[in-house]
């Protein structure tokens, strides 16, 4: 193996949306080659930290440095130079209505590369025929099943061949037999094209069968980052209570729900 | 987007056409008391180009096209379609505006021409139902009492009605954010800024030309 290289580097990360506090001091690398899965519950601020890996958003503070680029303090112009590196598939598949899916696949390299149409064509049936969808090219996104259109949005994002892919919750909304064809389909993409992958999900069975290493995202701050196997034995009893799917213990206990009530009316409780 | 004008011309034709009856009822009862009723002709043709026939033109597109435009954007917004096109490292501005602003102003000139000619027509056969007057004679009569600054006049006026209905239209759709509730409040919103725009900038232009041509 080569030596590990990072070609995304977060450092110091903070965000705030009014005085919200989303982000908090979030310290991050993705190494070349690794599938990165990004675990946490609803709000944690999962895809906030995937807006901003993307350049959609700037930090309020620290740094986000992909191949080399402060996505932070560059220009636009750097920006979408780095933009031609990246592929992002988003929750929605957010393909384009008016377009078929091959045209859909073929709109990044119409508008950013000057290969003649004929090589388009052919680039567009080898990445269809990648997420097995080689004979439904000419039909339109709204004429396709959910994993489909998914299978289809990751075409697209894998167009331009990107170092690193993106994905925000790609299992979302499908079924568990869909949602196994997209973790393989994530798998096959870093085994066969080398590529980079960070994957944000709270699905625990897609982020284990996919993952080299398993970050944990919690009340806005990273708590855990570490291969697979270490994290599997972890001991820290919120990561273990997130893997054992237990739900918190304070929301069931009645006795502590007064006693919270109580303080917060500023009466005292009495002591059983 | 050239049929979202097409589409246009049924309704905005027959808007002027009402429009064109109502200037020659409203002028032809005050002016029928001066014993002035052929005065209806003049008025019925400057009132048209000169104003009503732009400015229906403008109110139609604003409801058709304006809040089409914040919903398309809006819902682009809402599925992520805008963030895809800022990852690819292409300007959703100028690759979803432009090509509406193009088509508007296209569109927009025709539309009103349309609306002229319609609402110029509801004015002959009024004149022909009241006076008598053929429609050939009505014809030159209007265009005796027409310059060419009025049309042109009117034109101009439709070119900036058709900036203003885009930008407002794209504007308030891009302000969409989360939910897609704010798709219909982007698109009811476009609608009505288009609207008083649109009166606003009209009145600017009326104004000015009642001052440079008097």
């Amino acid at each position: 193996m080569m030596p590990a290289e990072s070609v995304v580097v977060v450092r110091d990360l903070v965000v705030k949306y009014a005085d919200r506090t989303i982000l908090d001091r979030i310290n991050l690398d993705i190494m070349r080659g690794e599938v990165l899965v990004l675990l946490g519950g609803s709000g944690s601020g999962k895809s906030t930290l995937l807006r901003h890996l993307i350049g959609l958003e700037k930090p309020l503070s620290g740094s986000i440095i992909v191949k080399g680029v402060d996505l932070g303090r560059c220009s636009e112009a750097e920006l979408n130079q780095v933009r031609r590196f990246i592929g992002v598939s988003f929750q929605d598949p957010a393909l384009f209505g008016s377009m078929t899916v091959s045209e859909n696949v073929a709109f990044p390299l119409l508008e950013r590369t000057r290969l003649v149409d004929s090589t388009i064509d052919k680039v567009v049936l080898i990445k269809l025929a990648q997420v097995g969808l080689a004979h439904f090219g000419a039909f339109y996104p709204s004429q396709l099943s959910g994993g489909m259109q998914k299978r289809a949005s990751i075409a697209r994002a894998t167009a331009l061949d990107p170092e690193i892919l993106f994905f925000d919750e790609p299992s979302a909304g499908l079924d568990p037999i869909t949602a196994a064809g997209i973790d393989e389909l994530v798998v096959y993409l870093k085994n066969a094209l080398q590529m980079t992958v960070l994957v944000v999900t709270h699905e625990l069975q897609s982020a284990f069968r996919i993952a080299d290493r398993l970050a944990f995202l919690r009340d806005s701050k990273l708590v855990t980052i570490g291969p697979k196997e270490s994290i599997i034995h972890s001991s820290d009893p919120w990561v273990r209570q997130f893997l054992d799917r237990l739900p918190d213990k304070t929301s069931n206990d009645k006795t502590e729900l007064l006693q919270q009530l109580a303080e917060r009316l500023g009466v005292r409780c009495p002591k059983n | 987007m050239v049929t979202a004008g097409v589409g246009a011309v049924p309704i905005v034709a027959l808007t002027a056409f009402c429009t064109g009856l109502i200037l020659a009822f409203q002028g032809g009862s005050e002016l029928r008391k001066l014993g002035a009723l052929e005065v209806v002709v003049p008025l019925v043709a400057i009132g048209i180009t000169r104003e009503a026939g732009p400015l229906i033109t403008a109110i139609t597109v604003s409801g058709r096209s304006s809040s089409a435009f914040s919903a398309e954007i809006g819902a682009m917004v809402i599925t992520d379609e805008i963030s895809v096109l800022k990852t690819m490292a292409l300007d959703p501005v100028h690759l979803l505006v432009s090509p509406k602003f193009l088509a508007l102003l296209v569109v927009m000139p025709c539309l009103t021409v349309v609306a002229d000619v319609a609402g110029i027509l509801a004015g002959g056969w009024f004149v022909y139902s009241t006076v008598g007057t053929s429609l050939v004679s009505y014809a030159h009569a209007a265009l005796d009492s027409l310059y060419v600054r009025d049309i042109v006049g009117g034109l101009i006026k439709s070119l900036v009605f058709a900036t203003l209905i885009t930008q407002i239209g794209c504007l308030q759709g891009f302000r969409v954010r989360n939910s897609p509730r704010d798709v219909g409040r982007a698109a009811t919103s476009a609608v009505v800024r288009a609207f008083f725009l649109v009166i606003v900038a009209d009145l600017l232009f009326t104004a000015l030309f009642y001052v440079v041509w008097p």
